[in-house]
């Protein structure tokens, strides 16, 4: 187990050191950030003198060595844009996207395993056509097109509930987040289901496709001849053997609900982490980029092992240690 | 010049403006404003650049103020004498009170003007306003600038430096004014938090030498998605929103729900044409062979102004949220030019001047290039501008391209350093609120050691134009340099060196009840509304 850990993140750092230096290298060949920073009425000389002061008149493989001295020295960079620490800025939104992904990872939980079992026990039902239907809508209809649908009706409409922001954030144990208070819950509503609704639909097909193929294996047969209540077969050794696939690319899904909440954190001004990463790609704030891609990767692979864990719990066929590699 | 009863008028202007008067009856409320665009930081002095320098008027006052339209007025000075064209003599507001309690003084100037060439990191610092002067206190309410040549933007560039205060913020550091430590000013209103991507908010300063304050707390949310913006404000989330999108303007001017104002903005959108090249790169004969660079004619610069369909472009591309120009600020300004007419729309014109300069009926072709994102409709403009060049006999493209790689190479994109393109779409807001530095900047001749030329990205360059520009730099007289400044900008236009199109309305809506005194600077301030 703990070799298996171990190895894991050695890869993972080897992954980190690519990934950063693709994106240093890259975001230089996009353009120069010194004209993304200095005010549209600029003089050359401001210009020149931005650009001496943070070194970008310098060739790109000693900006790239002065960044890993920095990085030696436990210094990863200053956001051009915000002046601070550029691991420090992404960690303080961290918080707001883990919160919205983990919300909408539980709304794609209690929403699509109902409905997929549904849709798997009784297939020809007619409320089972409905749920597939739906789950190809869910699949199919761009994300930021359902946001402002979302808003326009509950919020713009209805005015059940609030069209953007955060609700207020208290600290538990640690942790900062806004689900202690109702207005945290009604603010975070609307965006998490948005980010959930691919992941709803996922988890449908998932369980559908589990259920109609578990409720045809011999042990359920089985419980159902020893005359075990419908209830239990279902909630118990269905439910149990259609959730091995469903952890685990609920576990990747996770990873890329927090890379990839962009959209929907620009939409609902939600304020994460991947409004920060799209603004900063836009200024071509580098130091923020590449941060960023640090703590993503390592995010990535965090989540990863998690599920790798949660796996062997599951099914204890699998071993972690890899004897049978 | 009877410096008191030009004040006076300047006062009275400013008070108008809204920017000093307290209402009577200032009811506890909180006041929430959607911002489309985000501080960087809450460092008045760290990052030059429109929404910072919005949100820091609140907290911090300059010696100078602007008001709605940019005119100049008293901030922290209370008046100002011009002892010789080297020396200028400001006295300070007595009775000030920084939100700590302690008393704003000359020390207080003399530190702040210490402090903008030195903050660290600073990716865009306001040094230029302050380089060249020398800043000395006579007493405590006195100070004294002497500046190394005449320094006619005196007032302009101090309108630019917000005060702060000597004690509360030495040796503080940008993280730490974000964070609240030191971010002590003296204006209507005190910092209470900023929160990166998601809200700054400050609260009333009843002890503000202008009164108290109409709003006893104002919450500024940064909504940069458009249609988020716009559904926060008619869902109640925001009482005003800025920058509304183009395509809601008209829609929400209907909705009886809401109160739209705008004002025109102090930018242009203008196109740039290459000027320092034989052969551009982007110019070919309709076979691809090369050609010579016809943008160096006038006959063909002048068509190209005429081919296009200025009224066209603002009402169907800009839907009214814009005015079309012929010259570089709108002419209530200041030094702005009475005789500049907006080129006509001329198809035949354009025409014959083409012939004229033996280019049709062979034509050539052309590709404009432009950024995508960077301003309002900014490539539909360019598809435009395109479609109205193709109909006299132009055959152009359309290249876009994202902000951040576009300005690279169209400033320094090209063989040695210099502009890649050959003709680019761009605009320039005036913030001093005339037009010397647009003209500086945009039709200067290139010349980095001089200073002129900064944004010239097609090296036009016209010596008369250039000696009007110098001596109206050196003029202190406003009434003299205006007339050079008009003057400069006539000759300019008249020799195309570049091609206005319009200035965006920079557009504010507001909840029923509220009034928004809309700007031409494109800040968004507390002040500026009113119930």
């Amino acid at each position: 187990m703990l070799a298996f850990i171990i190895r894991r993140f050695a890869q993972a750092l080897f992954v980190v050191v690519a990934m950063v230096v693709i994106v240093f290298f890259g975001t230089n060949v996009v353009g120069d950030p010194v004209w993304m920073m200095v005010p549209g009425d600029a003089t050359q000389e401001q210009v020149e003198e931005v650009r001496r002061a943070f070194g970008f008149d310098q060739p790109v493989y000693v900006q790239f060595f002065r960044f890993l001295a920095d990085i030696a020295q436990g210094d990863f960079g200053r956001s051009y844009v915000h002046g601070g620490s550029a691991i420090r800025l992404i960690l303080d939104r961290m918080p707001a996207t883990l919160e919205l992904a983990v919300v909408a990872l539980i709304f794609a939980v209690i929403i699509g395993l109902p409905l997929g079992l549904f849709a798997g026990l009784k297939p020809d039902h007619p409320a089972s056509r409905a749920i597939m239907a739906g789950s190809i809508l869910g699949f199919s209809l761009p994300t930021f097109w359902v946001g402002l649908m979302l808003i326009m009706f509950f919020a713009v409409m209805l005015g059940w509930l609030p069209a953007t922001g955060r609700g207020p954030v208290t600290t538990f144990l640690g942790i900062e987040t806004s689900l202690h208070t109702l207005k945290g819950w009604q603010h975070i509503a609307l965006p998490a289901l948005n980010l959930a609704l691919l992941k709803i639909s996922l988890v449908i097909r998932l369980a559908r496709s589990g259920t109609r193929e578990a409720s045809l294996q011999d042990y359920v047969k089985f419980a159902r001849a020893k005359g075990l209540s419908p209830r239990r077969i279902v909630g118990v050794h269905i439910l149990k053997n259609i959730m091995i696939p469903i952890v685990t690319v609920l576990g990747l899904e996770f990873g890329s609900l927090v890379a990839f909440s962009v959209v929907t954190e620009t939409i609902f001004a939600w304020p994460g982490m991947g409004k920060l990463l799209l603004e900063s790609i836009q200024r071509l704030d580098r130091p923020l980029v590449v941060a960023y891609v640090m703590v993503v990767v390592l995010l990535f692979v965090t989540i990863n092992l998690i599920v790798d864990i949660l796996y062997s719990a599951l099914d204890p066929r699998v071993r972690l240690a890899g004897k049978s590699e | 010049m009877t410096l008191t009863r030009r004040s006076l008028a300047l006062t009275a202007a400013l008070l108008a403006g809204g920017l000093g008067l307290p209402a009577v009856s200032a009811v506890a409320q909180e006041l929430k404003i959607g911002l489309s665009s985000e501080p960087s930081s809450a460092d008045p002095h760290f990052h030059n650049l429109t929404p910072n320098n919005a949100v820091a008027r609140h907290v911090f006052e300059p010696l100078i103020f602007m008001d709605e339209f940019q005119r100049l007025g008293f901030g922290l000075a209370q008046s100002w004498k011009v002892l010789d064209d080297l020396t200028w003599e400001f006295k300070l507001k007595a009775n000030v009170k920084f939100h700590d309690g302690s008393p704003f003084t000359a020390d207080d100037v003399i530190f702040t003007m210490n402090r903008v060439p030195n903050v660290p990191q600073s990716p865009a610092p306001k040094t230029s306003y302050v380089r060249g002067k020398t800043f000395e206190k006579v007493d405590d309410l006195t100070i004294r600038v002497k500046t190394a040549k005449p320094e006619p933007l005196m007032l302009n560039h101090l309108a630019q430096i917000e005060i702060m205060s000597a004690k509360a913020a030495a040796n503080v550091t940008t993280q730490d004014l974000n964070a609240g430590k030191g971010t002590v000013g003296t204006g209507p209103y005190q910092f209470v938090e900023f929160v990166p991507g998601d809200r700054y908010v400050v609260k009333a300063n009843a002890e503000h030498w202008g009164g108290k304050p109409r709003w006893e707390r104002v919450t500024f949310r940064f909504l940069k998605s458009d249609p988020t913006r716009v559904a926060a404000l008619l869902s109640g989330d925001v009482d005003i929103i800025e920058n509304v999108p183009t395509a809601d303007a008209a829609r929400l001017s209907k909705d009886a729900r809401v109160t739209v104002s705008s004002a025109l903005s102090n930018r242009i959108i203008y196109l740039h044409m290459d000027r320092h090249r034989e052969d551009s790169p982007f110019i070919k004969a309709k076979d691809g062979s090369a050609i010579k660079n016809p943008l160096n004619d006038l006959r063909v610069r002048k068509a190209l102004s005429m081919a296009l369909n200025r009224q066209a472009i603002v009402e169907r591309i800009m839907e009214n949220e814009a005015v079309s120009t012929g010259q570089l600020l709108p002419d209530t300004y200041a030094g702005t030019s009475k005789k500049i007419k907006i080129p006509a729309y001329d198809v035949d014109g354009a025409r014959k001047l083409l012939t004229e300069a033996g280019l049709l009926p062979a034509g050539f072709k052309l590709t404009i290039h432009g950024p995508n994102g960077r301003y309002t409709n900014d490539t539909k403009i360019i598809e435009a501008v395109a479609q109205m060049f193709t109909r006299i006999g132009i055959e152009t493209t359309v290249e876009t391209l994202p902000p951040a790689v576009f300005f690279t190479r169209a400033s320094t994109g090209g063989p040695n350093r210099t502009p890649e393109f050959s003709m680019i779409l761009a605009g320039w807001s005036a913030g001093t609120g005339e037009p010397s530095d647009t003209l500086k900047a945009l039709l200067g001749t290139f010349n980095p050691q001089a200073g002129t030329g900064a944004a010239n990205r097609g090296r036009f360059s016209n010596a008369k134009m250039d000696e009007l520009l110098a001596k109206a730099l050196a003029t202190v007289n406003d009434q003299q340099r205006n007339a050079l400044l008009a003057e400069a900008t006539e000759v300019a236009m008249e020799d195309v060196g570049i091609i206005p199109i319009f200035f965006p309305k920079n557009t504010w809506a507001a909840k029923k009840g509220l009034k928004v005194t809309a700007r031409t600077d494109e800040y968004t301030l507390a002040m500026s509304v009113a119930r």
